[in-house]
């Protein structure tokens, strides 16, 4: 199976992914970004998302989690990382291991 | 814990003994099952976290190049060129299996254009071929954060249900099966007993 890859973000910094061969799709909120991720899903089998977006949709994205495709990856937008991401896998080791093997914060 | 509610006979007893087998086996197999996915899951979350530190780093490296680029250049020229891929990137999306689980394995395919970069270099400042090219280089390690983060929470939802299996039967299932069974067996032994003293009593009288 061939597949595409897209990037959904606001602002400017997803254009130059466009220039790197990704199909751009630009998104000024959440509720935009949820409408193309919705359109999309089917098309493109690895969507990135910029995090000041991911954030909002966090349930909505879980729904992507059941399959395998499409894959849905969170990157930092232009302002840098807000470290969702780190959450995100921070969660995923929590629920699967109960408890903190990489981070050893709090 | 509360025993089945069954009917005390030998039959019933010899089909819960069969159940209560095939849960202990069933028991012990999952158990295994979850240990060796969380093992293989600490060698994905650490290849995770490394990836996305790297990826989280690099990226706003680009995204700063290019910020810059754009801020140099007019925003309807920047417009055309940005317009045309430099690349063409296409990834064969193949899914393999993680103890059971099916989880995507991509492999990127990116055909380089023969002149490079997709507008003319009097346009665009050198800032711009920079932040493209290391966007290009940066994407195959995006794409494998994307799959090695998908892998991670799709086996993190495995290892939970897992989990919930094994407790169901470990502290459900099996107990009541045991309870089930020596209620059944002590049913059975009063019968014997009470059958025994019976026929006791009626050859004393005779």
């Amino acid at each position: 199976m061939t597949g595409k890859t897209a990037i959904v973000g606001n602002g400017d910094g997803i254009m130059v992914f466009k220039a790197a061969g990704v199909a751009t799709f630009p998104a000024e909120d959440e509720k935009q970004a949820r409408e193309i991720l919705r359109r999309i899903a089917k098309e493109y089998q690895i969507i990135f998302l910029t995090e000041d977006l991911a954030r909002p949709l966090t349930e909505f994205l879980k729904r992507f989690d059941e399959e395998p495709y499409p894959v849905v990856a969170t990157v930092p937008s232009g302002a840098g990382s807000d470290g969702y991401g780190a959450e995100a896998l921070k969660s995923a080791m929590e629920r699967a291991l109960g408890v903190d093997i990489l981070f050893n914060k709090d | 814990m509360a025993r089945l509610n069954v009917n005390p006979t030998r039959m019933e007893l010899k089909k819960l003994k069969g159940r209560l087998s095939t849960a202990t086996r069933g028991h012990k197999l999952l158990k295994d099952k979850s240990d060796e996915m969380v093992r293989r899951f600490t060698v994905i979350l650490r290849e995770a976290k490394r990836l996305r530190e790297e990826v989280e780093q690099e990226l706003s490296e680009v995204l700063r190049a290019f910020s810059i680029a754009r801020s140099v250049t007019p925003p309807s020229v920047a417009e055309t060129a940005f317009a045309m891929p430099s690349v063409a990137v296409t990834a064969d999306c193949e899914t393999q299996s993680v103890m059971g689980v099916d989880v995507p394995k991509v492999t990127l395919k990116s055909e380089k254009r023969a002149d490079g970069l997709p507008y003319a270099y009097s346009e665009i400042t050198g800032e711009a071929d920079y932040s493209v090219q290391k966007a290009s280089e940066l994407l195959p390690k995006m794409v494998a954060l994307a799959q090695t983060e998908k892998t991670v929470r799709m086996l993190a939802e495995e290892i939970e249900r897992n989990k919930r299996r094994v407790n169901a039967l470990e502290y459900v299932m099996i107990p009541q099966l045991e309870e089930t069974i020596k209620y059944i067996k002590d049913k059975l032994d009063e019968n014997e007993r009470a059958a025994v003293v019976r026929l006791m009593k009626v050859k004393s009288k005779a």
